[in-house]
């Protein structure tokens, strides 16, 4: 059972951090800080040819919800946009390497 | 323009069988296009084989047929040089007709 | 999300577990050797479909299922692609304002050569595929491009492709670095993990062909271009191979390149080449 025990800690933290913001209501200033934020790591994604089709749907839905004033929702698909874009980012550089395991030879 | 209509007819002793193939888009009505907007309905609504001046198949469609619609069926009574009139008509007014002789 | 994102972790570090282990062979193998891949790849698919024949995987998902491939001998009787061929051969033959036709473009006339696209061209120092020389061909007329995806390209493909027929896939790498790093980087492409889902193209097409994916069959990665373009019964149309790459990428939830990328031209240059020998069979039907 030892791979659950970190798997338990990320989980929570993940949570502690999604959580945290909505204590309060969010801001435009808060959207904004998350929208570039993930804006930025979708550009890079993008200029790695690994971008993912749920980053950019989740960038769309941010910048939507923001101009309908829910700012609550729009950091919350900000971030999930970064989150996705990492990912993709992440998934791009082991594959620089990881493809090779993939081949047949 | 090319017929939209495929069609070849096999006699073999008493049974014809026949395949068509027609160009149609078949248009339900329900279909949205890249703009958002309703694609009208467009479709056909009979469609018939007429052999020696009889019909010997007709069929009344609506919009649950595919597009580019495919029939196959066998009928009894022609022979071989025989010709088989092959016709069809849309909800908008548009029709084709084409004539095959059966080999 | 974060369940999934750590499944994804998972799964990569057990990719990069598996790397770890098979390191000393990809060491071994830096040489870029396009005839030992192209061995090694149809061999694969030999051995894994002993009873299936060689020249059969160009039918691909037919290859794989019996009871498929007697509806799909039923349907090609009165195939689905015809009104796209005829309009393919109709337009193949119409001349541009200037006079000129599509056969003052290719070698013979534009007949019975598609076995031989994707080519290299030392001059331009690509991959150059018989989509893009086709929309060259025009522009170079005078006339506006073709969409790579819709039905004017997959007509004009289809009729080269069915007076070609039968003749054997005659891919060539010439002994140029940049024609091996094309290759080379569309087994890469072929390779690569992309996409939400983590799927490379070798996922569905090398790991598991003659397997379902909802409905469908999947079809053997060897051969698959050879049957190009298609009628697809679900998109009531016809495809090019760029549509095809096209939604094959957005499928696992990865953002589509342009078509007629330089990637997309190298891995179909890598998948082509790995099929030589075999029959072309395009224009195909899929359901």
């Amino acid at each position: 059972m030892k791979p659950s025990l970190p798997l338990a800690m990320v989980l929570a933290f993940l949570l502690a951090l999604g959580l945290a913001p909505a204590a309060r209501a969010a801001n435009e200033a808060d959207y904004k800080t998350a929208y570039s934020a993930a804006e930025a790591a979708s550009k890079e994604a993008a200029s790695l040819r690994h971008q993912w089709t749920v980053t950019v749907s989740a960038l769309a839905a941010a910048k939507k919800a923001a101009d309908g004033g829910d700012f609550d929702r729009a950091v919350a698909a900000a971030k999930e946009a970064e989150a996705l874009a990492k990912a993709s980012i992440f998934q791009a550089t082991t594959e620089k390497e990881a493809w090779k395991a993939m081949e047949i030879r | 323009m090319a017929s939209s209509i495929r069609v070849r007819a096999t006699a073999n002793g008493d049974i014809t069988e026949v395949q068509a193939l027609i160009q149609h888009p078949m248009d339900t009505g329900f279909v949205k296009d890249a703009k958002g907007e309703l694609i009208p309905a467009h479709f056909i609504q009979q469609l018939k084989f007429e052999c020696n001046g009889k019909d010997v198949f007709v069929a009344d469609w609506g919009t649950a047929v595919s597009k580019d619609p495919y029939v196959k069926f066998s009928f009894k009574g022609a022979k071989k040089g025989d010709d088989l009139k092959v016709s069809w008509t849309d909800n908008k007014g548009g029709s084709d007709t084409t004539t095959a002789k059966i080999s | 999300m974060k369940a999934r994102a750590s499944i994804l972790l998972g799964s990569l570090s057990a990719a990069l577990v598996a790397f770890a282990l098979t390191s000393p062979r990809v060491v071994a193998a830096d040489k870029v050797d396009p005839v030992a891949d192209a061995r090694a790849f149809q061999n694969f698919f030999f051995q894994k479909f002993p009873t299936v024949k060689h020249e059969d995987f160009v039918n691909g998902p037919y290859s794989m299922n019996e009871d498929m491939k007697r509806q799909w001998q039923e349907k090609e009787e009165f195939p689905p692609y015809e009104f796209a061929l005829d309009a393919g051969k109709e337009m193949f033959a119409t001349p541009f304002k200037n006079g000129k036709t599509y056969a003052d473009c290719f070698p013979n006339g534009g007949i019975g050569i598609r076995q031989n696209y994707p080519y290299f061209d030392d001059k331009e120092g690509k991959v150059v595929t018989l989509e893009l020389a086709l929309n060259r061909c025009r522009e170079a007329n005078g006339e506006a491009p073709y969409s790579y995806v819709k039905d004017e390209m997959a007509s004009l493909t289809a009729y080269m492709a069915f007076t070609s027929r039968g003749k054997p896939m005659d891919i060539k790498i010439p002994d140029d670095p940049r024609a091996l790093a094309a290759f080379e980087n569309g087994k890469r492409y072929f390779y690569t993990r992309r996409g939400q889902m983590n799927f490379s193209c070798a996922s569905c097409h090398v790991q598991s062909p003659g397997e379902r994916i909802r409905a469908e069959i999947l079809a053997p990665a060897l051969g698959i271009l050879n049957a190009m373009p298609i009628y697809r019964s679900e998109w009531s149309g016809m495809g090019t191979t760029s549509r095809r790459f096209v939604t094959c990428n957005s499928q696992t939830r990865a953002v589509p390149l342009e078509p007629q990328a330089d990637e997309y031209r190298d891995v179909e240059y890598f998948l082509s080449y790995v099929a030589n020998g075999l029959p072309i069979s395009g224009p195909g039907a899929r359901p």
